[in-house]
């Protein structure tokens, strides 16, 4: 064959694979948002869920999604940083970083189930934080942290070492060096991670069945005594998400329009993560332009 | 003349294997000198020195003397951030932060503790129009520094080095990456430069030697074979080995 049928057949491979994988996205986010937005109404998203009755909305689901992944991101981001910088800067090029590398990807493979219950036996039970917000913020801040430590690590290192090299012979320090130069050169990767990892937020439901709860409590959303049992802001009340709400609406919902809410709750889990995508790189644009061009 | 910078019996390992022999360089104020050399034979890595820029790597290790007036920039008193902006360096690639071109050139001054922002301003556009930019990027301060040519990006690598005021200059094949008319350009910039500073440049364009520098030493394989003023050299080197180079007989 000469080279340029081979070219052609290789191209024409690439093609049918990438709409292999387009069209697949398209019929399932197609299929969730056609059986699913129907179902939603400005009720559905405001009143509170039944376990009886028809007719039940996703209110405090929702927010406790939204809550859990503000809660995970404020525990999981500052470390994952600072692991991050660590690792991408500091660490000494040898077997011992290399051997926290590959136990970061240990941690981030572990099936969440057994995370869930890890942190179900420590946080709940051991520590009597009970079924709460803050225990799923902690479990899910495992599944996070390698995530965004990776990401954070490769962001920083796919700067190029030039910049370093101009920040050093400035007469800056190593320290001002990546906090000044690097830091803000690598905030859309860092930006990319977040939403990546927020999207795991969202969907997971295994580890947060253990730990969040199934349960969504009577909470004012007036109330914003944090330590107040009632308090929307509480992050010891048991929080019952949308990807829980989903999963226990479908194995044992009694209500009579369980299909219906489970439709309408994962089209909207599938807007809400596209929301946050599309908020999270308008905030990392501003950020990127903030912190690199004065205007 | 008076010698600025004074090296003597320079050693350099790379774990165990030595890159660089023993020699002595001096450099002399306000002068231009050029290192020249084939690939390898360590005149970038001797430049690097001069900053302790070697200092980064793992596993390097430098011996000798290296003096600035008669301060040893080996000393382990010796205050890295204020020795390199006493010695500035510009790099083979034109490395501007990500950052406006106003910013790229203010930083240096900034982490000083600069904030008098007429006192900024004013660097500024000193150090862009003796860097030879300035009547390219004076509307544009505010864009960033990325979006220009390579060839200004360069310069205003080079105001930025300026801005902060060293006293040399060192700079690493800063126009190989160029095209002939930015590289002329950069050329003529620092033949006005060495009014006030001093500078050092390691380049692999030999004609760019003999048209900027005032002294140059010819390099091989670690060792320093030659060093002389320029004219001298060029016409009439004391050594086969530079005449060769020079001729390009080498090897």
């Amino acid at each position: 064959m000469n080279p340029k049928v081979v070219n052609k057949i290789a191209t024409g491979v690439i093609y049918g694979l990438v709409i292999l994988v387009v069209a697949i996205l398209a019929a399932l986010i197609g299929y969730i948002l056609v059986t699913g937005v129907p179902h939603i109404s400005w009720h559905f998203l405001t009143s509170p869920a039944q376990s009886f009755l028809a007719g039940g909305g996703i209110r405090d689901q929702l927010f406790n999604s939204i809550y859990l992944l503000v809660l995970t991101l404020i525990i999981s981001f500052p470390i994952a940083l600072g692991a991050g910088i660590y690792l991408a800067e500091y660490a000494p090029k040898n077997w011992f970083t290399e051997i926290i590398k590959t136990t970061i990807e240990v941690l981030s493979s572990l099936p969440s189930v057994v995370v869930g219950l890890f942190c179900y036996l420590l946080f709940v039970v051991q520590m009597r934080m009970g079924f709460s917000i803050l225990s799923g913020a902690i479990a899910l801040t495992f599944f996070n942290l390698p995530l965004l430590t990776r990401n954070i690590e490769t962001s920083l290192e796919s700067v190029s070492s030039l910049q370093r090299e101009a920040g050093l012979s400035l007469g800056l320090s190593q320290w001002k060096t990546i906090t000044g130069i690097i830091l803000p050169a690598a905030v859309p990767g860092i930006i990319t991670g977040i939403i990546l990892s927020a999207g795991r937020v969202f969907g997971e439901a295994a580890a947060l069945i253990y730990t969040a709860g199934q349960s969504a409590p009577f909470v004012d959303y007036t109330n914003w005594n944090i330590f107040s049992d009632t308090s929307f802001l509480n992050p010891l009340r048991p929080a019952e998400t949308l990807a829980v709400h989903i999963w226990k609406v479908n194995s044992e919902g009694i209500t009579p329009d369980a299909n219906a809410i489970s439709s309408g709750s994962s089209a909207v889990l599938i807007i809400v993560i596209l929301l946050f995508n599309i908020f999270a790189h308008w905030i990392g644009n501003r950020l990127y332009k903030k912190m690199t061009s004065s205007k | 003349m008076t010698s600025i910078l004074k090296t003597e019996n320079v050693h350099l390992y790379y774990g165990e294997k030595e890159a660089l022999h023993g020699f002595d360089i001096e450099f002399e104020q306000n002068e231009i000198t050029a290192l020249i050399g084939p690939s390898g034979c360590g005149k970038s890595t001797f430049l690097r020195c001069l900053n302790r820029m070697n200092d980064l790597r793992n596993n390097t290790t430098v011996t000798g003397s290296f003096k600035i007036g008669d301060r040893d920039i080996y000393a382990p008193t010796t205050d890295m951030t204020e020795l390199r902006k006493e010695i500035g360096m510009v790099f083979q690639q034109p490395n501007p932060f990500p950052f406006s071109v106003y910013d790229n050139v203010a930083y240096g001054l900034r982490i000083a503790g600069v904030k008098d922002k007429k006192v900024l301003d004013e660097v500024v556009e000193k150090s862009l129009k003796q860097a030879a930019v300035w009547d390219e990027v004076k509307d544009d301060l505010n864009k960033n520094a990325l979006s220009f040519s390579g060839g200004q990006q360069q310069r205003i690598c080079i105001a930025r080095v300026l801005a902060v005021k060293p006293k040399i200059i060192l700079m690493d094949e800063p126009t190989s990456a160029l095209d002939p008319i930015s590289s002329a350009k950069i050329e003529d910039t620092l033949l006005e430069l060495k009014k006030d500073f001093t500078i050092i440049i390691v380049t692999h364009n030999m004609q760019q030697a003999s048209r900027i520098a005032d002294k140059t030493a010819f390099m091989l394989n670690g060792d320093l074979i030659e060093y002389n003023k320029t004219s001298k050299m060029f016409l009439n080197p004391d050594k086969q080995q530079t005449s060769d180079y020079l001729n390009g007989e080498f090897g």
